[in-house]
């Protein structure tokens, strides 16, 4: 049921992202979600493409320092409310998020929420025992 | 005027008389009674008689700033502990301090030679020193100290820090003569003008000052900025503490070098031969007057030039020119000796970081800046920017704990860092540039 990301040091300066999006784009690698954090000083790029393995491969021939970190995507519709309820169930269990993104799919109206969870597996059970949609990995992969 | 003009005004060759006569009776001293002396000169087949002028020094062996950290704390010194009445130490923490100890006599000697420091640089027992050098450990002002004391002049022992307060003091009491790093000078300048306060309009005259290389940029800079004719001293503590070296105020070209307490040599650091004057090298000291703790041919790793010429103050002394540079790789930041070797073990410890890493130092207003780049790689790399924040921050506590000095840590991908065919280039120094 996990998902998983690509995460990437990036240090601040001109044209690194764009090291980053042409490494993939002749690797023929889809972005499907991104969220990037920053300092001052670097910043962590987090992906969900199409092809983990290929991305992860040619980021690391091109001397990123790369991770994988397991994440849980989570459907909800687009409406008012839909992350507030999930959060407030995650609040119940005490599951701490430590950092979550988000974006809405182009078919149907919903939306598809990216988490990192203190406890992933705990989350999971959270989030099935109230009955919410769950996007596995290779799913997510190939929307 | 001159201090001690029967000394400092000497023909070369009585000079050098005088030099022979305690270079011999110096060997005879380490020869009996510091046995990693006694041990050196033995490797080289050498008895304390067979030096027989001055020119036999280059067979004496070199002693290095190691050598003092292996023999921690107390084992170079020449004399039993009754015979101590001062220790000072370097700032290291790691295990890398240097000890030195002082007998009466040697106490007395610094004194004196402080005192001509401070009328070479145009003070005399009329004046009143402020010392904004730190008392402790550290031989910056406890040496300035004695020395003012022992040129009769009134001494304001102020030490570092507060400086708001030290403004206040230099306005209040009226201070002619200052003596701290030439940085602090600077920003005394700065937080006197944040007070409302010119220190050009103050009596304060004179500034003496070392502990940290600078430029004759800067020295112009606080001229003009404080009103004050600036002047460079120098010494080590491994030697004595300030006062070993020390500009004119009548020619501020190159530092007069009490040469009838230290041999000096110039050497060519790479094969340790003998460079005649001139010639840039590695400065070289034996101490010819220290019983506490004498040192033969002392590397001090300043690269300089030395100058016999006729100086017009009168003194005989030669001079060297300012420290241009180091022929190791340590780096003064804020007055605190920095080796990038310290550095690397402390990121080594940090759990597994690379050992790749550049010291890139800057100088931002008046203040020295030290950034060290430290590569990220994948056993530390997190999704999460707080843990790498956090390794950031640990690396930077424990620089600081260990060596003294706040560094700003900066995380950088791999490969960040140029590599270089050879030797890293583990510095980057922008302070002498723009």
């Amino acid at each position: 049921m996990k998902v998983d990301q690509l995460s990437i040091f990036l240090e601040n300066r001109a044209g690194r992202l764009a090291e980053v999006t042409k490494i993939l784009d002749e690797s023929g690698v889809n972005i499907r979600a991104l969220s990037l954090a920053d300092t001052s000083d670097f910043g962590i790029l987090r992906l969900i493409v199409s092809d983990f393995e290929t991305a992860k491969t040619k980021l690391k021939e091109n001397g990123f320092t790369v991770g994988r970190t397991s994440v849980v995507a989570v459907e909800v519709s687009d409406k008012p409310g839909g992350l507030h309820n999930i959060l407030s169930m995650l609040q119940n269990e005490d599951i701490n998020v430590e950092y979550m993104y988000a974006f809405v799919q182009q078919s149907g109206n919903s939306a598809v929420l990216i988490f990192r969870f203190d406890r992933t597996d705990q989350g999971i059970e959270v989030l099935q025992k109230n009955g919410l949609t769950i996007i596995p990995g290779e799913k997510l992969y190939a929307l | 005027m001159i201090f001690d003009v029967d000394m400092e005004t000497l023909p070369r060759e009585e000079l050098e008389k005088i030099q022979l006569k305690r270079l011999k009776a110096l060997c005879e001293r380490v020869y009996n009674n510091v046995p990693f002396y006694k041990k050196r000169f033995d490797e080289k087949g050498l008895k304390p008689g067979d030096i027989t002028s001055l020119s036999d020094v280059k067979h004496l062996p070199f002693t290095e700033k190691q050598d003092l950290r292996n023999h921690y704390p107390f084992g170079m010194f020449a004399v039993s502990r009754d015979n101590i009445v001062r220790i000072h130490s370097s700032s290291g923490t790691t295990g890398k301090a240097t000890v030195v100890g002082y007998t009466k006599r040697d106490i007395e000697n610094w004194g004196q030679l402080m005192a001509r420091s401070f009328m070479a640089a145009g003070a005399s027992a009329k004046d009143m020193i402020h010392n904004a050098y730190g008392y402790g450990l550290f031989t910056g002002g406890l040496g300035a100290h004695y020395g003012s004391e022992a040129l009769g002049a009134a001494t304001v022992p102020v030490s570092g820090g507060a400086t708001r307060r030290q403004v206040m003091l230099l306005k209040d009491f009226g201070s002619t003569v200052i003596c701290c790093t030439p940085s602090y000078a600077l920003f005394l300048d700065e937080t006197a003008r944040e007070m409302g306060i010119d220190i050009k309009e103050l009596p304060l005259k004179v500034g003496i000052f070392g502990a940290e290389p600078w430029t004759d940029e800067m020295r112009r800079d606080i001229e003009k900025r404080l009103g004050i004719t600036a002047i460079d001293i120098y010494g080590l503590s491994e030697i004595m503490g300030p006062g070993v070296g020390i500009e004119c105020h009548e020619a501020q070209d190159g530092l007069h070098l009490m040469e009838d307490h230290f041999l000096c040599e110039v050497i060519d650091p790479e094969s340790g031969e003998p460079l005649p004057p001139g010639e840039t090298g590695e400065l070289v000291i034996t101490t010819l007057t220290k019983e506490a703790i004498p040192l033969i041919r002392y590397r001090t790793r300043d690269l300089t030039t030395l100058n016999t010429a006729p100086c017009k103050c009168g003194r005989t002394l030669a001079r060297m020119q300012r420290v241009t540079g180091r022929s190791d790789d340590m780096l003064i930041i804020r007055g605190v000796n920095v080796f990038p070797s310290q550095i690397e073990s402390i990121i080594i410890e940090t759990e597994g970081l690379t050992p790749h890493y550049q010291l890139l130092v800057e100088r931002h207003g008046n203040m020295d800046t030290l950034t060290v780049n430290v590569e990220v790689n994948e056993s530390v790399f997190s999704d999460e920017i707080k843990n790498l924040q956090r390794l950031e921050s640990k690396v930077q506590k424990n620089i600081k704990e260990f060596l003294g000095v706040t560094a700003k840590v900066k995380l950088v991908e791999p490969k960040g860092i140029e590599r270089s065919v050879g030797k890293a280039k583990r510095i980057v120094d922008l302070r002498n540039e723009s």
